[in-house]
């Protein structure tokens, strides 16, 4: 039997989530063992070379290249995780979602302290900014959440765990939080 | 002061008259999720966590005085459950950002989400705009995570006795208004005893915080009502 395939991104992410998949330490040469890996950061595949079995996603939609990752990545993967605050509802970007997108454009890039002259960002080339952050299951169906920020290292390995097994997930106190 | 038997999920516990059911089951080692319910201050009943049942109906239990005979139902799946999804409507209908609360750790709303193993909430997020005033010398209010339990209008108090928080307009728009003369007159103590009264992160104290490092918060390692129930 083929090894399940698991593919990862981080979209308005800090990458911190990633970080704490690799903070399983040692158990990781594991994981290698019992899984291979697609498109992600984690190998640098840049694009999905076969339907995965789990995606593994950090970080929520700011703008429309996030959304058409997002897209790609639910077409791809049979499972599809979110992974940290930023992924079940916005997180730290989140925070604009209050305020119009003009006026945080402006406060970046014209009226910061430290700006001089500037501009407002507007290239072809360049993603277009959504009106407020959206968590993963506002674009597309998730079947998982795994909060935190980030998430445990204890939590992604029980959560993959469970999965790779088949197995109830363990969840206990300490790995549930959200800080 | 006459003894009362009353019976929580088949457990035979004794209430003095006048107690609340909340009240009654501390004292004979059962646990009933409160919220908006602060020891010392008059009761509420404004979060229905403590929502138990007796005689088919469904009651604030921090309301609730215990009659004799009273059968009480406190731990079955359905009021579990309902009060998981008080929670996840708690979580939605304000912007609650754990990650960049300074009271993460030790705020009862997210304590509550532990204990319930909340991974996120079934809601829709409603994302409503709300500002943070700054105006009060020793204080932040936050509007972004209050959940209007109405603990510091019930227990902040001038010297006088006078009210120094209250209600300001009505039904979805409601939030917490303060009168300025009374706030700002507000204490490095009276400060500090007014963040520990909000049970979220809506009453934060200025110039200090962040002392208890994280691992060693209230609820980083143990849930809460747990003590209750170690006992």
């Amino acid at each position: 039997m083929s090894k399940p395939v698991v593919a990862t991104a981080s979209l308005a992410g800090c990458f911190g989530c990633h970080m704490s998949v690799l903070d399983i330490d040692e158990r990781i040469l594991t994981l290698i063992d019992l899984v291979e890996f697609d498109k992600s950061p984690i190998d640098d595949i840049k694009t999905f070379t076969r339907q995965c079995d789990i995606g593994i996603i950090e970080g929520g939609c700011c703008n429309s290249e996030n959304v058409e990752n997002l897209r790609l990545f639910r077409k791809h993967c049979n499972i599809l995780i979110a992974l940290g605050e930023c992924a079940i509802m916005g997180g730290l970007p989140a925070m604009r979602n209050g305020i119009p997108v003009r006026e945080c454009l402006e406060e970046a890039y014209l009226n910061c302290p430290t700006v001089d002259g500037g501009i407002i960002p507007n290239d072809d080339e360049l993603p277009m900014i959504l009106d407020r952050v959206y968590p993963l299951h506002e674009i597309v169906k998730i079947d998982y959440y795994l909060p935190g920020c980030p998430p445990s290292a204890d939590l992604i390995w029980n959560a993959l765990v469970a999965l790779l097994k088949g197995t109830p997930l363990d969840l206990p106190y300490e790995v549930v939080k959200f800080d | 002061m006459s003894e009362m038997k009353f019976t929580i999920d088949g457990k035979e516990c004794a209430a003095k008259a006048g107690q609340t059911i909340v009240e009654a089951a501390r004292d004979n080692g059962v646990y009933i999720p409160t919220l908006c319910h602060y020891e010392g201050i008059k009761p509420a009943g404004a979060c229905r966590i403590c929502t138990v049942r007796v005689g088919g109906r469904n009651m604030a239990a921090c309301t609730t005085p215990v009659t004799n005979g009273m059968i009480v139902e406190n731990q079955t799946p359905e009021l579990e459950d309902m009060r998981k999804s008080i929670i996840e409507m708690l979580f939605v209908e304000g912007n609650h950002m754990c990650p960049v609360c300074e009271k993460s750790g030790n705020c009862e709303l997210q304590a509550l989400a532990y204990r319930y193993t909340m991974l996120a909430p079934r809601f829709p997020y409603l994302w409503p705009k709300r500002g943070v005033d700054a105006s009060i010398p020793k204080l932040y209010k936050d509007g972004n995570r209050c959940i209007q339990c109405l603990r510091c209008v019930r227990g902040v108090r001038a010297a006088d006795g006078r009210k120094v928080f209250g209600l300001v307009n009505r039904g979805g728009h409601v939030r917490i208004g303060h009168d300025a003369e009374l706030a700002n007159a507000l204490g490095d103590e009276e400060a500090q005893r007014a963040m520990d009264l909000c049970p979220v992160g809506a009453l934060i104290r200025k110039g200090v915080g962040y002392a208890v490092p994280i691992g060693k918060r209230k609820y980083d390692g143990a849930p809460i009502g747990g003590e209750l129930e170690r006992a």
